[in-house]
């Protein structure tokens, strides 16, 4: 198990490797030979314009939905009005099955091509995971568990803080992992809408005619980008599992 | 705007409808090449003193799935075009959608196979089972439903990828949403509301269909009663 866990590091730390070595080369290649006529590649200071738009897409989107999905998750796990929370639950369920990009292009064909409306179809997607995560972490609670905490006189925000939130936490890390992902995607193809981020240069390179050297410059940054935030928050995942309850289980990323 | 919409589709039903066939096509060909790779990967890890391969394809698998479809379309374009295939339309759509499928299948099937009750294969090998017969009676059915599960979580997901083939020239719903963002205004606007709407409605669909067919194969002396 050990071996494997070692072996899984190296294998994507060289996936991450390779994917940034083909973004220098590619970008060496235009700005090492500037004078040479073709093929001309993106300059340096271009990514890191489009690298600072990506992430902040990301950043701002993730941050809403956290903030909106937490309260809702809870609030469905609390049953306050039974039809609201069936309502709601059934939105989340078919909103998961529907594809991220419906969102984008809905959300821009109502709202008009922008910023604005990526930033709201990023989030409303990414909500989904979450509050689907929060009422499934605190669902997953043994009632006897609760029982023995009631029994032992704690008052129900303590049972909260001290039982609910550990236990459900893993579980609620899990799907702002996957929701990342997913963003680091769907910003790439927001991208495509004239909002900036990667996926504007892939859009460039293949509106060139499907020139290779600037497609790669816009999608292995972007796949580099999604597997270094998957890793990270991964290791955040398991730094948060209480340790009396860490079982081996896989993360499903859909992107 | 939704009068428009409504006017649009009603006048153009055969053109949605060789739309979506042209999406389905691309779905269920690559789905049809994930499920026997999927399966056939998913059945050999699970052999015996294979646990750190399953571990590491499991892992690697989940890998492909975190890159964003598309930079994987990017990337597809340069490795398929220094192997001599097509860069732009089906091709590379296809084997993108493979690649996305191959997770849920091959998990599926190997957590399927692994567990099967250890005392339900003893019995088989004690009735002097061959491997073969113990693959085929016993292990394959009991996990065919977990199996489907897979499927129909991987056939869901590629119908929303492979709109986005629609970038690098592939058919399919994702063409009609590309005319529509690049023609901005009230046509526009429908194109890009039709097709959405029209994949949204696949996936689901495609949902439900593969969730009767998950009902359907399993053995009747496994069923939950539950029914979909």
């Amino acid at each position: 198990m050990k071996a494997t866990g070692m072996v899984r590091f190296m294998l994507s730390l060289m996936l991450l490797a390779g994917l940034i070595g083909v973004t220098v080369w590619m970008t060496s290649i235009g700005s090492v030979f500037p004078d040479r006529a073709f093929p001309r590649t993106m300059p340096p200071q271009r990514l890191l314009k489009e690298f600072s738009i990506h992430i902040r897409l990301v950043t701002v989107a993730e941050l809403l939905a956290i903030g909106i999905g937490l309260p809702i998750g809870l609030i469905l796990t609390r049953r306050p009005i039974p039809i609201l929370t069936n309502l709601l639950e059934a939105l989340v369920n078919v909103g998961q099955t529907l594809p991220t990009l419906c969102f984008i292009f809905l959300f821009s064909a109502l709202l008009g091509l922008g910023i604005k409306s990526v930033i709201i179809a990023l989030t409303v997607y990414t909500v989904l995971p979450i509050v689907r995560n929060t009422c499934a972490g605190i669902k997953s609670i043994d009632p006897a568990v609760r029982e023995a905490a009631l029994g032992m006189g704690m008052s129900y925000l303590q049972i909260f803080r001290q039982i609910e939130l550990p236990v459900a936490l893993p579980t609620i890390m899990a799907g702002i992992r996957t929701s990342t992902v997913l963003n680091v995607g769907s910003a790439a193809v927001a991208g495509y809408l004239g909002v900036g981020g990667f996926g504007a240069i892939i859009a460039e390179g293949i509106a060139y005619g499907g020139i290779i050297q600037i497609v790669l410059q816009g999608a292995a940054p972007t796949a580099a980008l999604a597997i270094t935030l998957d890793l990270a928050l991964g290791t955040v995942e398991r730094v948060l599992t209480p340790r009396g309850i860490k079982v081996a289980k896989a993360a499903i990323a859909v992107a | 705007m939704f009068q428009d919409v409504w006017v649009w589709t009603s006048r153009h039903w055969s053109y949605i409808g060789e739309l979506i066939l042209q999406h389905l096509r691309i779905v269920l060909i690559a789905n049809g090449i994930g499920i026997v790779v999927g399966i056939l990967l998913g059945i050999y890890i699970s052999g015996k003193g294979r646990e750190n391969l399953a571990d590491l394809v499991i892992y690697l698998t989940g890998i492909l799935l975190t890159i964003p479809s598309l930079a994987m379309y990017g990337i597809l374009m340069a490795v398929l075009g220094a192997i001599g295939l097509p860069r732009v339309g089906f091709v590379p759509v296809v084997v993108a959608l493979i690649l996305y499928g191959l997770l849920p299948i091959v998990r599926n099937t190997y957590t399927a196979i692994i567990e099967v009750d250890p005392a339900v294969i003893e019995a088989g090998l004690g009735m002097g089972m061959s491997y073969w017969q113990l693959l085929t009676k016993i292990k394959l059915p009991l996990a065919i439903p977990v199996i489907m599960a897979g499927v129909r979580q991987a056939v869901v997901m590629n119908v929303g990828i492979a709109t986005i083939g629609a970038y690098i020239g592939a058919e399919g719903l994702g063409q009609l949403i590309f005319i529509g963002i690049q023609n901005p205004g009230r046509m526009g606007n429908v194109f890009v509301v039709v097709g959405a709407v029209f994949v949204a409605l696949l996936a689901l669909v495609s949902d439900r269909i593969l969730g009767l067919l998950e009902y359907l194969t399993t053995p009747r002396g496994v069923r939950t009663g539950r029914q979909p």
